[in-house]
């Protein structure tokens, strides 16, 4: 375009007047740069435009969906965020320094946060790390124990239904040279005592196993398995971040060595978790990062102020709130469970009905496939499984693990509970929830199957 | 400074007048529910320093209330099925 008005204006000029021809083109290239320069501009603007837009800010008509997938992620607190606004706007120095003010409060700050993180389980402060997240913490954990006793102590045991972020680590670590025991679970989902004593060696370095599944919520019996860990002399870590804030949690009762948190599952910032290490006996780990030694050379980097403050004030409320909240949010678990079992038949629940933490509910709806179900319920945030995998339409391999059935694992549901759901969100998911699972079963053939009493695990299907 | 009846009840009606200002359903509903249950835990409370305490406690969740009600409802979002539903039935 821009050629074509460069040559046209070349002839209008070469026309009318040959001799200021050089001059007058000059100036209609720059126009025609200028006009081109700033249609660009334009398109930059609008390409970096704030992805919040205003379709999003005024949400779909029937309103915005509302949010049960508290496993993921949880809103933040507002007594948090709170705390958290003087670190962003005025206190912005780094806790690092130590040769001004600035540095000064902030380290005040974060120190006061290590104490509370520390207060809530239990652990003294020095024995906190801040990290960026629970996956950060447990590779920490999983890699940096490994490999530090890698001389005398090759084997490590954890479970089928970990968080994939300590079975990825286990992985990178046979392609090492270790050896990995992946325990099987039972079909509550909890782990067998014996096997697990059977599977420690002498040459075990590290039992990971963690405290609450994300999935199906089961609580493993930590207790009994510190136990057996610390007669066996093996280090115990476990992935507490669905736990810690949210059922009580003390390292030294439970003999924990390790233990990851994360900020943002019990009401925290996101990008922030914090490791417990064991000072006594002294647990050492070899550090995945390196740098200027920070948080006692186990994880340099500068940490965020603004967000350890988070995670402290987190922690602090959590322990206050704990007792409050677990009364309301086991209240609203039962309502959901009693609602919808008694409005529909074949609703299987994922898990152990006790060793269970109840702002955690898995069901399994027979005869309905659980992405349509998902699909179905647009107006309430869910998950079949883990946030991580949520992209693929694979069943979980924790409900796999549990020996749950092919159809019975593609057709769970996982509903979080949490501190800011309300009755009448449950009430409202609960009926939806039954008038959607009638609808489809009313089309599913499967359905009229089993109406008609013939059990589907007997047919035998001839093609796939 | 003396805590009386009348300055307790009034702590309390603003720490729920300003809480219905959210305009987040989710901290409306818990600030409401929880301001609620703490008032109710302490309404046998006798001994004059706790109450002096509690008083204390709840004047600064007071202001934190105002501060992030006002950040709230900077970003705030339009409404969730729920409520639109209840405006609807109104």
């Amino acid at each position: 375009m821009i050629l074509g008005n460069m040559t046209c204006a070349m002839t209008k000029i070469n026309i009318f007047c040959p001799q200021k021809c050089l001059v007058s083109i000059f100036g209609h290239i720059k126009e025609c740069r200028w006009i081109r320069t700033n249609s660009r501009q334009l398109t930059e603007i609008t390409e970096y435009d704030s992805p919040i837009t205003d379709e999003y800010k005024r949400g779909p008509a029937d309103g915005r969906p509302l949010y049960l997938d508290a496993q993921a992620t949880t809103p933040m607190d507002p007594r948090v965020l709170d705390k958290m606004m003087p670190y962003f706007t005025s206190y912005h120095g780094n806790p690092h320094s130590r040769t001004h003010m600035y540095g000064w409060e902030s380290e005040a700050a974060v120190e006061q946060a290590r104490n509370q993180v520390a207060d809530l389980i239990g652990a003294d402060p020095k024995e906190i790390i801040f990290t960026s997240g629970a996956t950060e913490c447990n590779n920490i954990a999983v890699k940096g124990v490994a490999r530090f006793y890698k001389i005398k102590k090759k084997h490590i045991v954890t479970t089928q239904t970990e968080h994939k972020c300590v079975l990825d680590s286990c992985r990178a670590l046979q392609a090492e040279g270790f050896d990995v025991t992946y325990l099987p679970v039972q079909s509550n989902g909890l782990i067998d005592l014996n096997q697990l004593e059977e599977a420690i060696r002498a040459d075990t370095s590290l039992v990971s196993i963690m405290t609450v599944n994300n999935e199906i919520g089961v609580k493993q019996p930590i207790e009994e398995i510190g136990a057996i860990c610390r007669r066996r002399k093996t280090f115990f870590h476990t992935d507490a971040a669905q736990a810690v804030g949210k059922i009580p949690m003390d390292v030294n009762k439970m003999n924990i060595d390790l233990m990851s948190i994360s900020g943002h599952k019990l009401y925290g910032p996101k990008g922030i978790g914090a490791l417990y290490v064991r000072r006594r006996p002294r647990v050492r780990v070899e550090p995945i990062q390196s740098g200027g030694g920070q948080e006692r050379g186990m994880r340099s980097g500068t940490v965020p102020t603004p967000l350890a403050v988070g995670l402290g004030a987190a922690c602090e409320l959590a322990k206050y709130e704990m007792e409050y909240d677990s009364k309301y949010i086991s209240d609203l678990a039962n309502h959901l469970i009693d609602k919808i079992t008694s409005n529909l038949a074949h609703v299987v629940r994922n898990g152990d009905a006790v060793a269970w933490y109840p702002g955690c509910v898995n069901l399994s709806f027979g005869c309905v496939e659980g992405e349509s179900l998902l699909m179905a319920l647009k107006d309430v945030a869910l998950s079949s499984g883990s946030a991580c995998t949520s992209a693929s339409l694979e069943p979980s391999y924790v409900l796999r693990a549990i020996g749950a059935s092919e159809d019975l694992a593609h057709s769970s549901i996982r509903f979080g509970i949490g501190r800011f759901t309300t009755f009448n969100e449950i009430d409202y998911t609960a009926e939806r929830t039954i008038q959607h699972v009638k609808r489809l079963r009313e089309m599913s053939p499967l359905w009229e199957m089993v109406e008609d009493g013939i059990d589907l695990k007997t047919i035998k299907w001839t093609q796939h | 400074m003396a805590c009386t009846r009348e300055t307790i009840l009034s702590l309390y009606r603003n720490l729920i007048r300003e809480s219905k200002k959210w305009s987040a359903y989710n901290y409306r509903m818990y600030a409401l529910r929880k301001i609620r249950h703490e008032f109710q835990q302490n309404k046998l409370l006798t001994d004059p320093t706790k109450i002096e305490e509690c008083y204390r406690q709840g004047h600064e969740a007071l202001e934190m209330i105002i501060r992030q009600v006002t950040i709230g409802n900077l970003y705030g979002t339009g409404p969730l099925v729920i409520e639109k539903q209840k405006t609807n039935v109104q």
